[in-house]
């Protein structure tokens, strides 16, 4: 934006307001809190959270580390790229594993979708928050993504048990949040609440974010499953009889666990490209998580258990 | 939207980039149809996705409330049990966006005890749209959400008229709602109102014409939201810049990091640290993206300074020959948001702009009664109710009244013990200036008083139920003190009843002014340097806390009297206890009225199981060991 003095008053774009709002919201809790943490799940929304968090304390590094919640089932290029870019911030990348669900074996084949699903992310999430002391957690949730994360405060508040009590929020006025909480309770906060997928991505096209090239069309390996599309990123996704993976052009709009997470077949292996084929999409991102598909309160009930 | 080509796309795209973005909140009475509303707004601007209607065609059909079709409001109901109980309790952010604006809805709650929800939704909006049931007119609701909603400086008004559908299409109910809200909001300074006569349910006047309504001759609820002038003058005005945070990265280096709360900044300008007074310029103003020749409100930028003056979080920034008023004392709005009152007297935390200070609230002026805007005295404000207070906070602020800048002049109240927020409020102006306050310069202080008397001087608070010894250990305490050459004061819950506190009965507003006063003569006789013994039963954990905050740190000492309940009542030596239980003692701590154990008392005593001499001995000792005797 070119500053000229005598130029009528400007008002921001809704970008620029977007901009604003969670880098405020970054500098509050690097002020309030006594151990902040940055839970970072390479995603798109991610990448752009990383890059506001850049931005909100310029020339310092973030005052904070980040946080992978690693379940051993990501996509290998996503661990590569989380590696370079907690080392372009300069921030320090804490990675946890649920170690005692690896002991026990946990995969999202032998114990189902959702006990992996609480074992492998949810637990190790409450189990790394416990361990390290964290007083509040940044999360890159969007309002716009499901009914539930819609009713969240960007100051969320969670009891020791980091358990969410959707009908006991704290009001929020203004721009003015509540970051008190007793030793063990804490605050998740979301900068990006008010970001929509479609501003998230003009967003990422605009200042240049790198991401994680999985978001873009290339051949890849894959099976098809009731429907869905899954890449086979190493030799442990088990083959049904007669199933073999085959080369399509995909790319992802959503990254989660490989084995959790459908790929579509698209073209689109540009950045305006895949905002285009955003435009014109008839279903929405979490169509493609296969741990969303149950009935509609599912993720309400695990964010009261802890889960982002 | 249709495939189109790479310059096509581009040009789509640089338009959304540079859309504005207008922030409302749907407000009104139960079942006028709010989240409806809003479901055919997404519906209508094809923002559902097909997963989406795919689920929702099944609630509809699980939950719903509109027969055959789809129910809307089931898309932004997003709670379990909202969905089951078919209402909305708690504010929901949804987003659309047109050619023209982006858009941030706040769905509020329209029961009456989810009010302080609708209060959240509205804090950040730049329009209301007040929905009324065609069939039922102005209700209750509608007046408080439109006073709340001038309450919190919201100028725009869409008066939207629902379920016209069901009176007939009506012009002539849709003119008298219009007259009558027109009647009845010419008080509360709106800039605009716009009535637009529509159907949720059916999608007439939302985002399209209605067939039925072709005498209506204004625009459509979308257009309307499209083209609407919502006046923002926050770069209009002065500059404001709270600081959040302190940058430092380096000994070259110190920047101070905010958001522009009003006005704009320009490299070379003259600025003061508000509260202090102290000046300096711009050097620059620095961003991830480069440095900046100015920047305005909204911003979210880093400010460097020529000079080293001191500046930290909490300090208010401003234009040096435009500053905001410095004040501790104030008369200001508050909408109360806890179950729990507010009680003059109780101390609470208040966030303001970045900083956060205690203090109080010293008088309620009036509650306001919605229906009638009439003014009704009041001991206490409860829950999602509004009154106009006197605050005192413990040190001056720098603020501007809440009508001429929001960003400096909302605040929230913060229960210190529970932390929850049980408050908001705006300050509307000062009570007197905190420049024309100061204490009286001494030369001589409690340290010198405390050191000539051989002591350091400190209150001895002592708290427990009725009968559980209090009395009778402070009263022993004196005496070896007395025998030791300490200098003392015993104040208990008798002799100050009987004076100083001799027009105050036993509701909780007048327990806590009790206490507050009592508070206030341990600090005063502290600071003449003795050592007070204070026994009283001080039930509330707030109104100890507000005593301890009277004092200065390690000044005060609290002892728990932890005698069990059915050992005092046995003991009963004024027979109220009996008196309790048979009801003829009303609030009686313990009966009917809770006693809330200290969470960290300096020392706790097991009364009931040892002699009260004993007891005594255990506090004497504590002082020795602190060095307070």
């Amino acid at each position: 934006m070119s500053a000229s003095p005598d130029a009528a008053p400007r008002q921001l774009t809704h970008l620029q307001h977007l901009e604003a709002e969670s880098i405020h919201v970054m500098r509050e809790v690097a002020a309030e809190f006594r151990n902040p943490v940055m839970l970072y799940s390479i995603g798109k929304d991610s990448s752009v959270m990383l890059h506001l968090a850049k931005k909100a304390f310029y020339p310092s590094p973030p005052p904070f580390p980040l946080l992978h919640v690693d379940t051993t089932w990501k996509f290998r290029e996503m661990i590569a790229f989380r590696d370079q870019a907690a080392k372009d911030a300069r921030m320090d990348l804490i990675v946890h594993t649920n170690q005692e669900g690896v002991r026990r074996g946990v995969t999202p084949f032998t114990h189902g979708a959702s006990v992996y699903t609480a074992v492998m992310k949810t637990d190790a999430l409450k189990e790394a928050l416990t361990t390290y002391g964290f007083d509040a957690a940044f999360g890159g949730a969007r309002r716009d993504e499901e009914k539930s994360r819609a009713k969240e405060r960007i100051f969320s508040f969670r009891t020791e048990n980091h358990g969410w009590d959707p009908k006991n929020q704290r009001p929020e006025l203004w721009n003015l949040y509540n970051a008190r909480v007793r030793k063990g309770e804490s605050i998740r906060a979301f900068p990006l609440s008010n970001w929509t997928e479609l501003d998230i991505w003009q967003y990422i096209l605009k200042e240049n974010i790198p991401i994680v090239p999985l978001y873009f069309a290339a051949k890849r390996p894959v099976v098809e499953r009731d429907g869905m599309l899954i890449m086979v990123d190493d030799d442990r996704l088990p083959l049904a009889p007669g199933e073999t993976p085959q080369m399509r052009l995909v790319r992802f709009r959503t990254l989660g666990c490989y084995p959790l997470t459908a790929a579509m077949d698209s073209s689109a292996a540009t950045l305006p490209e895949i905002v285009h084929e955003m435009l014109i999409a008839r279903t929405s991102e979490r169509s493609g998580r296969l741990i969303d598909q149950d009935e509609a309160g599912s993720m309400e009930k695990k964010k009261r258990e802890g889960y982002f | 939207m249709e495939r189109f080509g790479p310059a096509a796309l581009a040009e789509h795209l640089g338009r959304h980039e540079r859309k504005g973005l207008l922030r409302f909140l749907t407000c009104g009475s139960v079942d006028d149809g709010k989240s409806t509303l809003i479901g055919r707004l997404l519906y209508d601007t094809r923002l559902l996705f097909e997963d989406q209607l795919a689920t929702l065609r099944k609630e509809s059909a699980r939950h719903g409330t509109a027969g055959e079709d789809i129910d809307f409001a089931l898309l932004v109901d997003g709670l379990e049990a909202e969905r089951e109980q078919g209402i909305t309790i708690d504010v929901a952010y949804r987003f659309f966006a047109t050619e023209k604006r982006k858009f941030i809805v706040a769905d509020t709650p329209g029961h009456e005890q989810y009010t302080r929800n609708m209060v959240t939704g509205a804090s950040n909006a730049d329009l209301a749209v007040i929905l009324i049931d065609a069939r039922k007119g102005l209700l209750t609701q509608t007046r408080r959400h439109a006073y709340i909603a001038s309450l919190l400086g919201i100028k725009n008004i869409v008066l939207a008229v629902n379920k016209i559908d069901l009176v007939g299409h009506s012009k002539a109910v849709f003119d008298r709602i219009r007259a009558d809200f027109d009647g009845f909001a010419q008080a509360l300074g709106f800039q605009g109102v716009q009535p637009i006569p529509l159907s949720a349910r059916f999608g007439d006047n939302v985002t399209r014409r209605g067939g039925s309504l072709s005498w209506y001759d204004g625009p459509t609820l979308l257009e309307h939201l499209e083209a609407v002038e919502v006046g923002r003058h926050e770069t209009e005005r002065p500059l404001r810049f709270p600081v959040q945070w302190v940058n430092r990265p380096g000994p070259d280096f110190r920047g101070y990091c905010g958001t522009i709360a009003s006005g704009g900044v320009t490299v070379g300008e003259e600025l003061a640290v508000a509260a202090s007074g102290r000046t300096s310029t711009v050097k620059s103003i620095v961003t991830f993206d480069g440095e900046k020749e100015s920047a305005v409100a909204g911003e979210a930028v880093t400010i460097t300074l020529a000079d080293e003056i001191d500046v930290s979080r909490g300090d208010l920034l401003c234009s040096a020959n435009q500053r905001p008023e410095v004040a501790d004392q104030f008369s200001a709005h508050v909408v109360w948001m806890h179950e729990e009152p507010l009680v003059p007297g109780r101390s609470y935390l208040f966030k303001i702009g970045t900083k956060t200070v205690s203090g109080s609230a010293t008088e309620i002026k009036y509650k306001v009664e919605v229906n009638a805007f009439q003014h009704l005295a009041a001991k206490k404000v409860d829950l999602n109710e509004i009154a106009v207070v006197n605050l005192s906070f413990r040190e001056p602020i720098a603020f501007d009244p809440y009508a001429e800048n929001p960003a400096t002049g909302g605040f929230i109240v913060i229960d210190r013990l529970s932390n929850l927020t049980v408050g908001a409020g705006m300050i509307d102006f000062a009570l007197r200036r905190a420049a024309n306050i100061h204490w009286q310069p001494v030369d001589l202080d409690k340290h010198s008083r405390g050191a000539v008397l051989g002591q350091r001087p400190a209150a001895i608070w002592f708290t427990g139920l009725s009968g559980a010894g209090k009395s009778t250990v402070a009263n022993i305490v004196e005496k070896r003190l007395f025998a030791l050459g300490k200098h003392t004061y015993l104040l208990d819950g008798d002799n100050v009843r009987h004076g100083l506190n001799r027009d105050l009965g036993f509701t909780e507003v007048d327990r806590v002014e009790n206490i507050r006063r009592v508070a206030e003569t341990a600090r005063l006789f502290v600071d003449a340097g003795l050592i007070v013994l204070c026994s009283f039963i001080s039930p509330f954990r707030s109104e100890r806390r507000l005593a301890r905050d009277l004092l200065e740190p390690g000044e005060f000492v609290e002892v728990f009297v932890d005698t069990p309940l059915h050992v005092a009542e046995r003991r009963d030596a004024k027979g109220l206890y009996k008196k309790a239980r048979e009801g003829r003692i009303k609030n009686f701590t313990g009966i009917d009225s809770p006693y809330e154990a200290p969470e960290r008392p300096e020392i706790t005593l097991a009364g009931g199981m040892a002699a009260p001499e004993d007891l005594a001995d255990q506090v004497v000792e504590y002082l020795r060991d602190q060095g307070y005797i």
